[in-house]
């Protein structure tokens, strides 16, 4: 996996070259727009990256903070969940397993988060627990992972980044030029006839904003397919993220706790379902059908040769998109579903009752049948049972957590 | 000129070589990382199956026979010390007792009801899928090693610094050896 991760490095770099071109391009037009001189305008440029990119870095994991109703989740929380992660962790051969949290949100939807695979963290929601079946779960957390193991939430961190500053300078000069301030300019420039240039420069900051961001959400894109190449091969069952796919596109509801600048993070887009059914210029996400399509027309084994090609066949597109070095490795059989011996009736009561346990209610099991939540406010050392009077022993939760 | 000429040609080799000699050391400890992985899921599963036993002897009163092939099968894994064939052998033949002691389980609807029961066809379940990903990575990163280590050019400093080939952990049991039918 070295070669892949380094692969994907050299890639990335490339495109962070390029964007930081557009940025030094952005500086200079502003320069040259505003001020008539354009070395102000590159130093205004990198000015405002560092001050975005310290402002990033003091809120680095604080991605969490814009849906920071998740909890973190602890093996006897939910140990399906938890085994799951762990599993999933063994397969990419990441060096140790990464926290697991969850969203209390009925639509199903996971993302992921963390820098490094040290600090990584995996978010899933409520709706999503109870709806997947192990196979299912597995292959929505070998994505996840997958994004941690190919480093794309740093990536599309440092990219968002430019890409902010990129527009906060275009944004600046705008205003500038428009009202008022750029006057001093126009009238001198008038004289020197160097209206070409300051031409070209009216439309990099018209045009620049725009490439931009295109140029980050075709990355986010790419990076999904490889996401999901990583998942099927870790997993060895492609059909079980297909079929996950199927169900978060069934179940897709709007989430509160999800905006635009997070949206890149989850498996489908949580903020619009139009942008997951169709693929435009501004989708963060390859249409979810299709991703199901390149994941079901896998052969009988699994590789990141054999997505290629499938994502061939079904997307008609030649491109590259798996690096060279991934393309290299092995083929092996596609695995026999795992299966689940819990009912869709056990998996609703498991992710229930990890909401009301992380709540910090106590459950009581009555041999009569009846399951009892016991309020955290409860103060009582014991308690009657409704059904048939049993009473039951208060113990309070050993690990009460907010 | 031609001396500092000559001069510049050695160092390049010798970086090249350099490189080539950290990337077999750095194979060798994927190697070795991976089978530790491998390592804590078989001792994960040895201290899950005594609990196991303990809870499942209270229904089964039919099954002894299946139960000690549990315990017997767990008490050879442990026994076998030595090369990585010995010991994919003996685990191998412990996941299919296992196996058929939860096939058997089915016929027990008490034990099926057992919560006790439950979070360990859980552990050991989710135990399995670790060794079997585990394995699986495991193998991925023998083949990468063992690439490097018989090919030319990195071979020739493999041989000189005693890098030699990595084992495959191979899954003997037939039906785990066939391959699925392509289905569309």
């Amino acid at each position: 996996m070295w070669e892949l991760i380094r692969a994907n490095q050299r890639r990335s770099q490339a495109l962070l070259l390029a964007m930081a071109a557009l940025l030094v391009a952005t500086g200079w037009a502003v320069g040259e727009a505003v001020l008539g001189e354009p070395f102000p305008g590159v130093l205004a440029a990198l000015v405002v990256w560092l001050g975005l990119y310290f402002l990033a870095e003091l809120s680095g994991e604080k991605v969490l903070l814009a849906v920071s109703r998740a909890r973190k989740v602890a093996k006897e929380d939910h140990p399906v969940l938890w085994n799951v992660v762990e599993e999933m962790a063994v397969a990419h051969g990441l060096p140790k397993p990464p926290e697991v949290y969850i969203l209390d949100e009925d639509a199903p939807n996971a993302f992921a988060a963390g820098t490094t695979p040290e600090r990584a963290v995996v978010v899933v929601t409520a709706g999503l627990l109870e709806r997947l079946t192990r196979d299912e779960l597995q292959g929505v957390v070998a994505h996840e992972l997958a994004h941690i193991k190919h480093r794309d939430v740093t990536y599309l961190t440092t990219m968002a980044v430019m890409v902010g500053a990129v527009v906060l300078l275009a944004e600046l000069a705008r205003r500038v030029l428009f009202y008022g301030g750029g006057a001093r300019r126009r009238t001198s420039s008038a004289g020197r006839g160097a209206a070409p240039v300051y031409l070209l420069a009216l439309v990099l900051i018209l045009l620049a904003p725009l490439v931009a961001r295109l140029m980050y959400l075709a990355l986010s894109r790419r990076r999904e397919y490889l996401a999901d190449a990583g998942a099927a091969v870790a997993t060895r069952y492609p059909e079980g993220l297909a079929s996950a796919l199927e169900k978060i596109e069934q179940y897709w509801a709007p989430m509160a706790s999800a905006n635009p600048v997070t949206a890149p993070m989850f498996i489908v887009n949580p903020t619009s379902k139009l942008a997951s059914a169709t693929e435009t210029l501004f989708s963060t996400h390859p249409p979810t059908a299709e991703r199901i399509r390149i994941l079901r027309s896998f052969g009988g084994s699994v590789s990141f040769a054999d997505y290629q090609e499938a994502f061939r066949r079904v997307t008609g597109r030649p491109v590259g998109l798996v690096p060279q070095a991934a393309l290299r490795l092995p083929p092996v059989p596609v695995r026999e579903p795992g299966g689940d011996p819990r009912t869709p009736l056990e998996r609703l009561r498991q992710s229930t009752a990890l909401l009301w346990r992380l709540s910090g209610y106590t459950t009581i099991l009555c041999p009569c049948g009846t399951t009892l939540r016991v309020p955290p406010a409860y103060r009582g050392q014991e308690l009657p049972c409704p059904q048939c009077g049993t009473r039951h022993r208060v113990v309070a939760p050993a690990t009460a957590r907010g | 000129m031609a001396f500092w000429v000559f001069l510049a040609f050695l160092a390049v080799v010798l970086l090249w070589l350099v490189s080539l000699y950290n990337r077999l050391v750095r194979g060798r400890n994927e190697v070795k990382n991976a089978w530790s992985q491998i390592d804590v899921q078989l001792k994960r599963r040895w201290d899950l199956i005594p609990n196991l036993v303990e809870t499942v002897k209270g229904y089964m009163h039919h099954e002894r026979e299946t139960l000690e092939a549990v315990t017997k099968a767990r008490q050879q894994a442990i026994a076998v010390t030595g090369d990585v064939a010995a010991r994919a052998q003996a685990e191998n033949l412990l996941s299919q007792t296992l196996r058929s002691l939860f096939a058997v389980a089915e016929n027990y609807p008490d034990l099926k009801a057992n919560q006790n029961f439950l979070a360990l066809q859980e552990e050991l379940t989710s135990t399995e899928n670790k060794i079997a990903f585990a394995r699986q990575y495991y193998n991925d990163a023998v083949l990468r090693y063992n690439n490097l280590v018989q090919m030319f050019p990195s071979n020739i400093i493999a041989s000189n610094f005693g890098f030699s080939p990595e084992v495959y952990f191979e899954l003997q049991a037939p039906e785990e050896r066939r391959r699925p039918e392509v289905k569309f």
